[in-house]
């Protein structure tokens, strides 16, 4: 019989803890089945964060360590610089990498260290239990802002991949989003051409991805997915910012 | 090999790439400025990487992924940039990776100034890091001890699997001193099959990480640790017993104090004053072994430092209520004079008669 679908090599067995409908799980398969594709699987080293995907090191089918909170674009820079021949990603979400790790993105970038960065944007702080974000939206409720964002106190929702596209060494910068079938195959696109980037040497390259919090959003699954269609996007746009080949 | 004429913090640079260390990763801060800068230098040259981070604290955490790696690799900062270092320093040693860390002490607290101390003692040897962990910390008192030592440092890191830190007052990083740099021996080193470097899909993957949510394996790594950290204590302690014959006073001092504390001891040698020195080389472990056999003359111990006072403490747990500690110490950048601590050690006398 004709195999027509089988999982990944590029994922581990083990059972992911992530809650249910949440996209994590989706972008992981996105980028583990990348690095089957691309065939660097056993040449590659993950980076895992502090967050939700704290435990990818235990799901991504590849060499792997586990970084300090926002700090994962410095240890993949320490790696990197070690195994010039390597592979090199860091996976983030948006509390590790928009938050602590501020100074660590904008670096990594600076430097233009030959690196790819997963940026998993669900606008809140899943791990810890839906605290805000600096890109939690405007009137977005979060259990650090009960009564919803207020611009007046907390300012406005960052826009990572747009301030990193000023950054010359960041030859590759595209916000995808995971929230049905044909967005997904044009994520997983990105993804492969970030990896590319990498490959080539062309410079740093990070794709964000959109993604859901059904259970810190207080939302069903499918619920969750129409708001991030109907709020994240209009004001997180999707699409390129940046190629090797505008960089020039 | 010949005796070259070197300032100590250019030596520490030469002497870690002379133990094969290629990868440096630092952040500049006053007063060890010489070392990255001789880094970026002499580093390229060797097929190695210096890379100047955006921070201290993405300075270790390049280490610790550098580390990881299974390369030899080292960062230098002085005392509040090891303070910033103190979170990705507990990581290396929770993930227990290999890695040596210069710390080129100037006065605190906060910014302080940036004149000699020896005010990080506590921060070295209590770990400002979380939780259960011990580095080994090295406290040569001279450029070439600085040397010896340091090279040393990649040898026992990459043997017990653990950070090894290099602390130097100001003044050792500054002075200049002639230094050789001796052929050393040959070290059996276990191979890092536990790097993180590419399975090449031949072996299960390795995973470098300090996370154990399961409080159980927490508990099984701490203990394991603490075996670890028992092996070094048992097997590491280092020191210089000076004078000790018929000594009425011992003083504990290290590094650049010592060698201060050694000039008012001929001093006072010449008045037929008998005081001996214990000079801790590890700071961590603490030399205990030196305190278990006291002349019977000893009246009483005296710490000497450059702070207010902070290995006074492992004085006092060493000597267990057996004799008086006293303390003298000068800080903020203010270096002891061998009539200062002659001046102590009268009174010290005087009172003990």
């Amino acid at each position: 019989m004709a195999v027509v679908f089988q999982k990944t090599k590029g994922l581990t067995d083990k059972e992911t803890h992530y809650c249910p409908g949440c996209t994590h799980g989706i972008i992981h398969r996105l980028v583990a089945e990348v690095l089957e594709e691309l065939d660097i699987l056993g040449e590659t080293i993950g980076v895992a964060p502090v967050g939700c995907s704290v435990l990818a090191y235990d799901y991504f089918n590849c060499d792997m360590q586990e970084a300090a909170h926002g700090r994962a674009p410095a240890v993949a820079t320490g790696i990197k610089r070690s195994l010039p021949d390597k592979i090199v990603f860091t996976y983030q979400g948006d509390g590790d990498l928009a938050s602590i790790g501020a100074g660590e993105i904008v670096h990594v970038a600076h430097r233009a260290e030959k690196i790819t960065t997963i940026f998993v944007n669900n606008a809140i702080y899943g791990m810890t239990g839906g605290q805000m974000a600096p890109t939690t939206l405007i009137g977005q409720k979060a259990t650090t802002a009960p009564l919803g964002r207020d611009s007046s106190t907390t300012g406005f929702p960052l826009k990572i991949s747009e301030m990193l596209a000023t950054i010359q060494g960041a030859v590759f910068v595209e916000r995808v989003t995971v929230h049905n079938p044909a967005a997904i195959r044009k994520a997983k696109k990105a993804i492969k051409r970030a990896f590319e980037v990498q490959i080539a040497g062309q410079g740093f390259g990070i794709v964000e991805v959109l993604s859901t919090c059904p259970t810190n959003w207080g939302m069903t699954p499918i619920k969750a997915l129409g708001w991030l269609e109907d709020n994240m996007i209009p004001y997180y746009p999707l699409g390129n910012l940046r190629t090797p080949e505008e960089a020039k | 090999m010949a005796k070259v004429l070197m300032k100590g913090n250019e030596a520490i640079g030469a002497a870690a790439i002379k133990a094969g260390c290629k990868h440096f990763f630092g952040y500049p801060i006053t007063p060890q400025n010489e070392v990255p800068e001789y880094m970026s230098k002499e580093l390229p040259k060797v097929g190695g990487v210096f890379v100047q981070a955006e921070s201290e604290v993405a300075a270790i955490n390049m280490v610790y992924g550098a580390a990881g790696s299974g390369v030899r690799v080292m960062t230098s900062s002085s005392s509040p940039g090891i303070a910033l270092k103190q979170e990705g320093i507990s990581y290396i040693a929770g993930a227990e990776l290999p890695a040596v860390i210069v710390n080129i002490v100037r006065g605190g607290p906060g910014l302080g100034s940036i004149q000699p101390a020896q005010s990080d003692y506590n921060q070295s040897t209590r770990g400002g890091g979380d939780g259960d962990y011990k580095l080994l910390v090295y406290a040569p008192a001279n450029v070439q001890e600085m040397v010896d030592l340091l090279q040393e440092a990649f040898d026992k890191a990459d043997y017990y699997r653990n950070p090894v830190m290099v602390v130097g007052d100001g003044m050792i990083g500054q002075m200049m001193e002639p230094v050789e740099f001796k052929e050393r021996p040959h070290v059996d080193l276990p191979a890092k099959d536990w790097a993180a470097v590419g399975t090449k899909g031949l072996r299960k993957p390795n995973v470098i990480n300090s996370l154990f949510l399961q409080p159980e394996d927490l508990e099984e790594h701490n203990i394991r640790l603490t075996a670890k950290y028992q092996k070094m204590k048992d097997n590491e302690q280092r020191y210089e017993a000076y004078n000790m014959e018929n000594a009425e006073i011992i003083c504990v001092a290290y590094g650049t104090t010592a060698r201060i504390v050694k000039n008012a001891i001929e001093t006072l040698k010449e008045e037929g004053i008998n005081v001996g020195l214990i000079r801790p080389i590890t700071l961590w472990p603490f030399p205990e072994k030196a305190f278990e056999v006291l002349p019977e003359t000893a009246k009483a111990f005296i710490s000497v430092e450059m702070s207010m006072g902070q290995m006074i403490d492992d004085v006092k747990i060493v000597s267990n209520g057996r004799l008086p500690v006293d303390f003298y110490g000068r800080s903020g950048g203010m270096i002891p004079t061998p009539e200062g601590i002659i001046g102590k050690i009268r009174e010290m006398i005087g009172g003990a008669k």
